[in-house]
């Protein structure tokens, strides 16, 4: 159990409130209909999964409703700080989109 | 065997005040290179080792685990077993298992304590009983035992669970596996342990793999916590961790590393003599031979690696539980444990080959990979002998990410996912 901070509520509230929507900023291929399978294949179902910091979308359900980022450690748990997603993807590039 | 239980070695040994027992298996020190090594020594990978052995003729094996044997997955589980899946594929996958299972005490010369006392899994709803007749029926056709029950068969099984008209989840009907049942988990690992070591196995506990060794596109060895390890042929069954050693190789797997968590009470009297399953509510509940109640609870919903889970995921099972089973209400509970699962987009797992010449893969088994272990070691095995998969797991390769050609068991395999 931890607790998300909503930067639309710019609220902090319990995990329950929240539905993670998995991994954030992953790119679709610009031109699907030239992507290959392997292409297309990895941006559908391969992740990073890393043990350690994460970059992953948050959706405020019982909320506002609205999906932001956080970045939180997958061990320990600590998140390190949530953003809409327009920011957050600019601090991601930023870190060097890993 | 060296070292063959029976009754008249335990007769023998009673004389001598069981002074005389040898361990189970070795110990040995990591030779500097292996013909095959196999990363993870839980159920899975031990064995693994042991069909590689047994049935491949595969003389220089080791099995490397970063704690103790069966630490893992393998010791945090509800030990169910089964194999009523919807699809072909997964039904011949798992029927494959039950099989193995079936034999198991007898081949390995140990007592895992495999108990056909069959695997229930109710319908709350007519959406439920639809989907339980549609999978009871595929199940038949595919050669795996499975009827209908209904409610009033149900509370001639299970007295325990609520039928009456006022249950807050109301009990139309179930689907029964008579052949399903349960296993003492750390008996499945001790009995492969033992019958691996004694066909030479290299069991190696405390030698954490660290990263693959790759060259010019082939795997080469390993880097452990005790030092590198060469070897021409690796195959990695190490559950939740199975993405984090395969970025070590450069490469992508589709999995997400969840903590699943389960549970048990205090001992009680025999009172339920089977398993109960519920896929609406997702609850699991039997109750073990010393008497705890065992109940599987669902993944929390983010990538995590702690081995610890949620309070509200219990809550959500708990609850279903007493709604099912009021009588329980006031057990208390004993353990409570998160092991770390992954989950492929389909639910089904991977045992293949990978783009590294000589890597394979055991993965993706998500919240069922308990009930695979025989049947998961045996295709493992064949499939790194002969540097190509079975027929049983081929559809279970890599490459249907790529090609669309999904297994998709969420939500058809009797189970939530």
């Amino acid at each position: 159990m931890f607790l998300i901070y909503c930067p639309y509520c710019k609220a902090t509230r319990e995990e329950e409130e929240f539905h993670n929507a998995g991994e954030a900023f992953i790119a679709r291929p610009a031109d699907p209909e030239a992507a290959s399978d392997e292409e297309w294949g990895d941006y559908l179902f391969m992740r990073k999964n890393p043990k350690g910091w994460h970059w992953e979308q948050w959706q405020h359900a019982a909320g506002c409703g609205r999906v932001f980022a956080v970045k939180r450690h997958t061990l320990s748990y600590r998140i390190a700080g949530s953003w809409t997603l327009a920011a957050g993807k600019a601090l991601f590039l930023q870190e060097g989109g890993v | 065997m060296a070292n063959r239980y029976s009754f008249w070695s335990l007769l023998r040994h009673g004389l001598k005040h069981h002074q005389s027992w040898q361990p189970a298996w070795k110990s040995p020190r990591p030779k500097d290179r292996y013909d095959v090594i196999i990363v993870g020594g839980g159920g899975h990978g031990l064995a693994a080792a042991y069909y590689l052995a047994r049935e491949h003729g595969v003389k220089n094996i080791a099995v490397l685990e970063k704690g103790w044997l069966g630490s893992g997955n393998s010791a945090r589980n509800t030990t169910i077993i089964r194999s009523n899946y919807l699809w072909d594929e997964s039904a011949f996958l798992f029927e494959h298992s039950l099989k193995l299972w079936e034999g198991l005490s007898q081949d390995l010369n140990f007592n895992v304590l495999f108990s056909q006392r069959g695997v229930m899994n109710v319908g709350h709803t007519l959406q439920d009983m639809r989907d339980i007749e549609r999978r009871v029926n595929a199940n038949l056709l595919n050669g795996v035992d499975a009827v209908i029950l209904t409610p009033r068969q149900i509370k001639e099984r299970v007295p325990l669970i609520d039928i009456g008209p006022g249950a807050r989840y109301p009990v139309m009907g179930a689907s029964f596996q008579p052949r399903g049942g349960v296993a003492r988990h750390d008996a499945v690992v001790w009995g492969f342990a033992r019958a691996a070591s004694d066909l030479g196995v290299d069991l190696i506990e405390q030698c954490e793999v660290h990263d693959f060794i790759v060259e010019n596109g082939c795997i080469k060895g390993v880097n452990t916590s005790q030092g590198p390890i060469l070897a021409e042929r690796v195959g990695c069954s190490a559950s939740g961790h199975n993405s984090v050693l395969a970025a070590t190789a450069g490469i992508r797997l589709p999995l997400e590393s969840h903590p699943l968590q389960a549970l048990v009470s205090e001992s009680l009297k025999p009172a339920l003599d089977t398993v109960v399953m519920s896929n609406a509510v997702h609850a699991y509940i039997s109750q073990s031979d010393k008497g705890e109640f065992v109940i599987g609870a669902g993944i929390d919903g983010y990538v995590g690696y702690g081995q610890r889970g949620s309070p509200h995921v219990i809550e959500h099972t708990l609850s279903a539980i007493v709604e099912m089973f009021p009588t329980l209400s006031r057990v208390r509970m004993n353990r409570q444990w998160g092991g770390i699962v992954d989950v492929t987009p389909d639910a089904n797992p991977i045992i293949g080959k990978t783009r590294v010449k000589g890597l394979y893969f055991n993965c993706g088994w998500g919240t069922g990979g308990f009930k695979a272990t025989p049947g998961a070691g045996h295709l493992f095995a064949h499939t790194i002998a002969h540097d190509a998969p079975h027929p049983i797991n081929a559809p279970f390769s890599i490459e249907r990410f790529l090609t669309g050609r999904l297994v998709d068991e969420h939500g058809a395999s009797a189970v939530a996912h």
